[in-house]
């Protein structure tokens, strides 16, 4: 009995180690194949040149454009989606009725699992040829990555903050209404400070998840080389860059692709980190 | 300016909240209705059974099923062992915290960058080539910091009296954790693993470096496949709008709306449980 329990004990040890194992290993490896290429490059230049040529010879792997459109994208999803999120949230806490919260809540989940293909798709369909109408252009541009995203963040930044918000002790709320605050002045002057980390580690989870989105935004953003000019210009992110062309890069334009990942994942560690130790305040 | 009286901004708040609310419920209702009135009709047993050259999806499906389940197969015993020592076998230390930690990282990655390191590792360096194990392997790695943290969660959330009560009875550990912990846990855990496989329908980045695209029924976990949010993109970008193209996606929404009501009926037996 006694060695049965410790061998089990050990199995289960095995099975934690290869966990974590395998999870390093991802990290381990995109920086293996990524960084020496950072650092043959001329650094200043992979960051602040646009010239992303892999079939020149000689061949140049430089990536503003992408950051450029990664992190206006974002900008961009983020005005068009967190006071939308948000809204969502004080609404399923504050002043759904029961009923409405029960429907709504799953409803809203079922935002997370619509494959990202789909909201490309819908976007290309409707988005695109709208703002091709209305303002001209092709259509594939910012303005159209931004609202798609924007829809792709609800469900992270929604179930979060309603995390957040309802954690609030009840007699804050209590207290609030009976100095005679309204709902609204309760909810902005207490409910949201209250739970101010919370919220915040939501919106910084929802640009993470802008950040890295790739196939909804290859499907809207026309995927061109430039800087984009306007909210109506085309535009690549890190991520679609890697999506494109990954599939049939070899040598150092692989090589490209795994510093690009690097990047990417240097930008989500930052983000994932703020995110992280706001919702420790919380609970510190 | 005058100030607006409390009353006002109280009604203009709600509104404001309502509207909120319902042009978030309006987007999800307009993809869903809009997939569905395009594609229901063209879903037909046909249409399901059939091989892609005769206008089916039939091959993606297989493909779909496949990789999802070998994903879970080998996730799933992962994540639920770590949990399970995470929270019966240690106590708080560096390695509970650095999983932990390791955990809430990896959740956050993007499927791009998992779809980067399987081509490379799975399909390359170990020379898998792009073949469902591939995928499936990939796919395991990145529900793993769900299933963890929502296994963890289900565990810690069964009562200590039971642990007591079953050592009191005079059980070995792993007795308590086999024969009370896990059947009381077993609604949440499930639930993890359930959207796990979710993500893996719907997951195209990831899943297309590594399991690649070719458009046949896979016979081996070796063999190349292409699931059907895979199919879904390649149609939808390389051959425009077509019958089949509405019909993959009211397919692929279909599978999403059973996962996720199967999900969320599990997490509701799991919390009615212990409250």
């Amino acid at each position: 009995m006694r060695w049965k329990e410790r061998i089990i004990e050990k199995a289960l040890l095995l099975v934690t180690l290869s966990s974590i194992l395998g999870l390093a290993l991802i990290t381990v490896f995109i920086f293996k194949e990524g960084v020496p290429f950072i650092l043959k490059q001329d650094i200043a230049r992979f960051f602040l040149s646009s010239d992303w040529w892999p079939a020149d010879k000689p061949p140049a792997f430089n990536i503003l454009s992408m950051i450029v459109g990664t992190v206006f994208v974002t900008i961009g999803a983020m005005i068009l989606g967190v006071p939308l999120g948000l809204g969502c949230a004080v609404f399923l806490t504050e002043h759904a009725p029961r009923s409405v919260a029960a429907v709504l809540k799953p409803a809203l989940e079922l935002l997370a699992g619509i494959p990202s293909v789909v909201y490309g798709f819908i976007g290309m369909i409707f988005l695109v040829p709208f703002i091709r109408y209305f303002w001209g252009g092709t259509g594939f541009s910012m303005l159209a990555g931004a609202i798609v995203l924007s829809i792709m963040i609800l469900p992270t930044i929604i179930s979060i903050s309603v995390d957040a918000i309802s954690a609030v002790p009840r007699s804050y709320r209590d207290g609030s209404i009976a100095l005679g605050a309204t709902k609204w002045q309760t909810t902005h002057m207490v409910i949201i400070k209250a739970a101010r980390s919370g919220i915040v580690s939501a919106i910084i989870l929802g640009m993470g998840r802008a950040v890295g989105e790739t196939m909804a935004v290859i499907m809207v953003a026309g995927n061109a080389k430039h800087v984009p000019r306007s909210i109506l210009s085309a535009f690549r992110t890190l991520t679609s860059t890697m999506g494109l062309e990954m599939s049939y890069a070899t040598g150092d334009h692989q090589k490209a692709l795994f510093a690009v990942g690097v990047v990417l994942f240097v930008m989500i560690m930052i983000l994932n980190s703020i995110a992280l130790l706001a919702s420790k305040r919380r609970t510190g | 300016m005058r100030r607006m009286s409390p009353q006002t901004t109280q009604r203009i708040a709600t509104s404001l909240f309502w509207l909120a609310a319902a042009s978030a419920v309006s987007v999800l209702l307009f993809i869903i209705v809009f997939v569905f009135i395009k594609g229901l009709p063209v879903i037909r047993p046909r249409f399901l059974l059939m091989s892609p050259d005769e206008g089916g999806v039939f091959s993606s499906i297989v493909s779909t099923v496949y990789l999802a389940v070998l994903a879970a197969l080998i996730g799933s015993p992962l994540g639920v062992g770590t949990a399970i020592f995470l929270t019966e076998y240690t106590r708080e230390s560096m390695l509970t915290r650095v999983v932990r930690f390791g955990a809430d990282c990896l959740a956050g990655i993007p499927s791009i960058i998992y779809g980067l390191f399987g081509f490379i590792f799975f399909v390359l360096y170990l020379g898998m080539g792009f073949s469902v194990l591939a995928g499936s392997l990939i796919m395991a790695l990145m529900i793993l910091p769900t299933v963890i943290r929502t296994s963890e969660e289900a565990i810690r959330s069964v009562p200590h009296e039971y642990r007591d009560v079953s050592y009191g009875l005079g059980c070995t550990r792993w007795q308590m954790v086999t024969r009370v912990v896990l059947p009381s846990a077993l609604p949440g855990i499930v639930t993890g693993i359930v959207l796990g496989i979710g993500r893996c329908v719907s997951e195209t980045a990831a899943v297309m470096l590594t399991a690649g695209s070719t458009l046949s029924t896979p016979k081996s976990p070796l063999d190349s496949c292409r699931t059907l949010s895979v199919h879904f993109y390649v149609k939808a970008t390389e051959e425009g709008i077509s019958d089949e193209l509405y019909g993959s996606a009211a397919v692929l929404i279909i599978a999403i709306v059973i996962i996720n009501t199967v999900s969320y009926w599990l997490m509701h037996q799991a919390m009615k449980k212990f409250s």
